[in-house]
């Protein structure tokens, strides 16, 4: 009995010094899942999908408190990557946070800018330039498109610019392949050769 | 040292016996939890295999050291509940160690990591070992051998289960049940490999 009793407790010292040990040695720091989503983002930061930025929705979504098809700048592109990321299905984005539109950047009339300072304020990525009276001006390079800044102007001087296609930003397109479901029957081509 | 091709021999037989002859899900029917459960997707089930190979091939050999050393044959009737907690402190440590190197894979794994903990080839397989009286590397053998034949297998089923998913089946097999059917054609399949090795 006193072996017996003797005994279980050498194992359970083994075992705790061991798990103490390595729960030090291998402690995780802050989350490396939250980073590998964060990456995805396009950060734009522009808190569509309900967050207030692209790493507080990363950190949501790594902890499982908020889906993956929030984020419409990264639209369905974005979600199927978060989705093969995170092992799970892709599915469409909810509308409901706004719709995936082109990449475009702000553009500010400076005819009619007044100099507020107020659209400065709410950009988060700090890509206007400019002074109080004085007029401001878009750092495109700097602009993620995220449209905050054109609610606060009083006089309606930003607009959105789509990107229009030019050498740094040009890519591959992916090379797409019509898909035909089972079962539909194609129309035998003109040589009399069907597909099968 | 003479013997040594023989003894290279009988570990490679071990090796053959536990992967095909005597497979741990297709023969013996131990860890089916995580044969149904993480065999959805082709890379979580290559993640699962390679912890539970990982855990088992540590535990066949802790287990068999408590068991010759700690436990002997008075305190026999502590086997199973001194194996429990070993097997309990190393797939903790897994747990740890994936957290630490591969936080993905943490996440595909999800329940099915500390679960391994209960996954009754990891538990079974030191108590065979013991019942077939194995030495330490024998023991060793025999567990990394029950681990490489259950992924082999779980990866096999994660395969064919991707393949069904795009397949025409049946409204009333669809899901499990299909899965069902397909892990006892697999069974059957295994059994061919009988009088392979004793």
């Amino acid at each position: 009995m006193l072996a017996a009793i003797g005994v279980m407790i050498a194992i359970a010292v083994v075992v705790g010094v061991v798990l103490g040990w390595s729960a030090i040695r291998l402690k995780v720091e802050g989350n490396p899942l939250a980073e590998k989503i964060d990456a995805i983002l396009p950060q734009t930061q522009c808190g569509q999908c309900g967050f207030p930025g692209c790493k507080p929705y990363a950190t949501a979504i790594a902890k499982g408190e908020a889906d993956i098809n929030l984020c419409p700048p990264g639209g369905d592109e974005g979600v199927k990557k978060l989705a093969e990321l995170l092992g799970v299905e892709a599915k469409p984005m909810d509308e409901s946070h706004g719709q995936h539109k082109p990449k475009s950047v702000a553009f500010i009339d400076e005819n009619i800018c007044i100099g507020c300072t107020l659209c400065i304020q709410a950009c988060p990525v700090d890509a206007i330039a400019g002074a109080a009276k004085q007029m401001h001006t878009i750092i495109a390079s700097e602009c993620t498109g995220c449209e905050l800044c054109i609610a606060p102007c009083p006089v309606d001087c930003i607009t959105m610019v789509p990107v229009t296609q030019d050498l740094p930003q040009w890519k591959w397109k992916y090379p797409r392949i019509p898909l035909i479901a089972m079962g539909t029957t194609i129309a035998p081509s003109p040589s009399g050769r069907g597909l099968g | 040292m003479p013997c040594a091709p023989i003894l290279l021999e009988a570990y490679l037989l071990i090796l053959i016996s536990t992967v095909f002859v005597n497979n741990i899900v297709m023969a013996k029917i131990l860890g089916l939890c995580p044969f149904m459960g993480v065999s959805r997707k082709l890379e979580a089930a290559i993640g699962m295999g390679l912890a539970t190979t990982f855990v088992l091939t540590l535990a066949s050999g802790a287990s068999y050291l408590v068991s010759e050393y700690l436990l002997g044959t008075e305190l026999f009737y502590l086997r199973t509940l001194s194996f429990i907690v070993v097997i309990a402190g190393i797939v903790q440590f897994t747990e740890m160690f994936i957290h630490k190197t591969s936080p993905v894979l943490y996440q595909v794994l999800g329940i099915y990591l500390p679960l391994i903990t209960t996954n009754c080839a990891v538990l079974g397989i030191p108590l065979l070992n013991v019942q077939e009286q194995h030495g330490f590397v024998e023991s060793l053998f025999f567990g990394a051998g029950g681990a490489i034949g259950f992924t082999m297998v779980l990866i096999l089923f994660a395969g064919i289960r991707e393949r069904l998913e795009t397949c025409d089946v049946p409204t009333p097999f669809k899901g499990v049940s299909i899965a069902m059917v397909t892990a006892g054609l697999m069974s059957l399949a295994f059994m061919g490999f009988s009088g392979l090795v004793k």
